[in-house]
């Protein structure tokens, strides 16, 4: 690969002689083709490569257009940008691969913040407690949603765009629509761990991502939910419970847009109920996941493409605001990404399949 | 035992001790339509059992009642001299009754040897061991005889009758002690549906498997199987040993019923009920 390359620039810095053109021009035709098929090889079977070019990419044409990109402080703006929408995106990933998707998660984020607020500071209950607390709600509200969807077959669109109304007026009611400060008892440590530490959300994100890179593309739990996904009438043949890993699913990503939601609230040092922004997190969740190659159909679908799509809508949006130009045309591109990276993913996807490469 | 269209062991039978499965007056409802009316069957250790039936006659519908996949309406199955309520697939699989379903159960998205081991998968501690699950079903798919020369492309890339040897290897190595094979021959080409009854009879000769396999090609039945049943509209109307059986006279007595339902519309007097010949 190196020899390739230094031979193609090589060649390419003089013009050779008319006498000796054609046999080395076309041996390095060859190489220069041949060099192509293999990044193209790459790119058809690292599935994530596309998006991390992408990333990369973006960086260095908002580097040179301004130079505060890639400074510390930017770069700690875009990776707690990056955190909360990735985390919430792995919750999303394995529900779109497993066949469902989950539009209340975004809601869960604002909720989970006031839950604990709720615990410690109206019933006295101590800060580790009231956040496990937290948690487990959010966790049976995940169980909620997977058990409308699977034992009384709604549309996981439609029983999920249930729960978001539901959770909203919950959250508006008992908040009465205004923020809450953070409870006194977790000032200090616990606010520092769970996200107001500079890193602190970006740690917990890329935690995350190896854990559930790892459950679904190297645990039973994954290969289920992909099964699940893939060829539901199947996996139940083969003895799946499809059921209970649709379930679980719900519930792994109601946790995790908790998560999302506390580390967001330690980190503005508010709990607002305007965490989550409504549809914005899921909506920006869903994007990175589809923009990090996971198909709506299910039975595919990456993590780290996840993580990616969320780097990615994280740099344009900070990337823009550097250049300025202003949020309103963001949404446009934000749309045009979408839309171009569903199709590269139908496209690279039949590639895929045909064994193109 | 007669070719007369009723059950056969209504008696308390000296062999059905001997059977490795048993399935009495079991009854399959799907809303208003009754799939299984009233399925008897015995299958004897190392027996090869063939059932055969028109298409939609319950065939499908009896297999996965027996493998745990259907709760059957009314009737009663007994494995190994055991009556058991089959709770789940994997509940029957536990019994020893592993399946090849007609519709395969095959992810399109996952690997060869994922697919061989799905629902089995073999792990260390959380994590899947995929080193030994790749090199069991390479060896599995080399001892059976098919070709497949990446155990690792995913199954979405393999033709019909691979994917159907795949299905096949996924049950015929998981150590079953009763396999129900619900049309493996269908995709195959001659080579390959010369492995597949192979296969069955080298089953066959061990002893310790019984095979119930569901067919439309007669002669293939005749040839592999030690009896054969006939499903017509939800119960057997057949059961003999196919030393005692033609092959003319399976298709004719197939056929003859096709004929009987006929009758009466082509004589344009439809609510006869026909004597028959
Ligand atoms: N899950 C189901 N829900 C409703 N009806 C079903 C279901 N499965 C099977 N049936 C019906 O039960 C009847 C028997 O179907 P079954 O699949 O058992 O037939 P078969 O004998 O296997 O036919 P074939 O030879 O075509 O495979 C058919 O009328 C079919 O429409
Ligand atoms: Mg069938």
């Amino acid at each position: 690969m190196h020899e390739t390359v230094r031979e193609g620039a090589a060649g390419g810095a003089g013009v050779p002689p008319a006498g000796q053109e054609a046999a080395p021009s076309a041996v390095r035709g060859r190489r220069i083709l041949s060099m192509l098929g293999r990044v193209g090889t790459v790119l058809v079977r690292w599935r994530e490569a596309s998006v991390l070019i992408v990333a990369l990419g973006m960086a260095v044409y908002f580097r040179a257009s301004n130079d505060v990109f890639l400074t510390p402080d930017n770069l700690r703006n875009i990776a707690q940008a990056t955190a909360p929408a990735a985390i919430v995106a792995i919750g999303i990933v394995l529900l779109l691969v497993s066949g469902e998707i989950d539009l209340s998660v975004g809601v869960v984020a604002a909720l989970a913040p006031f839950l604990m607020h709720y615990a410690v500071d109206l019933y006295g209950v101590p800060v580790v407690p009231a956040l496990l607390l937290a948690f487990g709600i959010s966790a049976g509200i995940g169980f909620c949603n997977g058990f409308i969807v699977t034992k009384l077959k709604v549309p996981s669109l439609v029983a999920t765009l249930g729960s978001y109304y539901f959770l909203l007026g919950v959250l508006l009611t008992t908040s009465h629509a205004y923020p809450a400060q953070i409870p006194e008892q977790a000032r200090g440590r616990i606010q520092t761990i769970f996200g107001a530490g500079d890193w602190a959300s970006l740690t917990w994100c890329l935690t995350i991502v190896v854990i559930f890179h790892i459950v679904l593309t190297r645990t039973r739990w994954g290969l289920h939910t992909i099964s699940v996904g893939g060829n539901p009438i199947g996996a139940t043949e083969a003895g799946i419970r499809t059921d209970r890993i649709k379930i679980g699913n719900f519930m792994i990503a109601s946790v995790l847009g908790a998560l999302a939601g506390l580390l967001e609230a330690f980190r503005i040092n508010s709990i607002d109920p305007n965490i989550g922004g409504g549809t914005a997190l899921v909506f920006t969740a869903i994007s990175a996941a589809v923009i990090g190659g996971t198909a709506l159909a299910g039975g595919s679908g990456t993590v780290i493409g996840a993580l990616l799509g969320a780097l990615i809508l994280a740099e344009l949006q900070n990337g823009f605001n550097l250049i300025g130009i202003s949020a309103n045309p963001f949404q446009l591109i934000l749309g045009g990404a979408i839309l171009l990276s569903m199709i590269a993913n139908q496209y690279l996807s039949r590639l895929r399949r045909t064994g193109g490469a | 035992m007669t070719a007369q269209p009723t059950t056969s062991d209504t008696a308390p039978d000296p062999s059905a001790q001997g059977a490795a499965l048993r399935v009495e007056n079991v009854v399959k409802r799907f809303g208003a339509l009754t799939a299984l009316r009233d399925v008897s069957l015995r299958l004897d250790k190392g027996e090869v059992l063939g059932l055969i039936g028109d298409n939609g006659a319950g065939k499908s519908t009896l297999i996965k009642v027996i493998c745990g996949y259907h709760r059957p309406d009314a009737g009663r199955i007994h494995v190994d001299g055991q009556e058991v309520v089959l709770r789940s697939v994997d509940h029957a699989r536990s019994l020893g009754i592993d399946t090849v379903y007609q519709g395969l159960a095959l992810i399109n998205e996952l690997s060869v040897f994922h697919n061989m081991f799905l629902n089995r998968e073999l792990r260390f501690g959380p994590l899947l061991n995929n080193r030994a699950m790749r090199r069991l079903a390479r060896e599995h798919l080399a001892d059976m005889g098919v070709d497949i020369p990446d155990v690792g492309a995913e199954v979405a890339k393999l033709s019909g009758g691979q994917r159907q040897a795949v299905a096949v290897a996924r049950a015929v190595y998981s150590d079953a002690k009763v396999l129900l094979l619900d049309e493996p021959l269908a995709a195959m080409g001659a080579k390959e549906g010369a492995l597949i009854l192979d296969l069955i009879r080298d089953l066959k000769a061990r002893g310790d498997v019984s095979v119930i396999i569901i067919a439309h090609n007669y002669a293939q039945v005749l040839d592999v199987c030690d009896r054969v049943n006939l499903l017509q509209h939800g119960t057997i109307t057949f059961d003999r040993r196919t030393a005692d059986v033609t092959l003319e006279e399976l298709t004719e007595l197939v056929v003859a019923e096709y004929r009987n339902r006929r009758k009466p519309s082509l004589r344009t007097r439809s609510d006869d009920p026909d004597p028959g010949p």
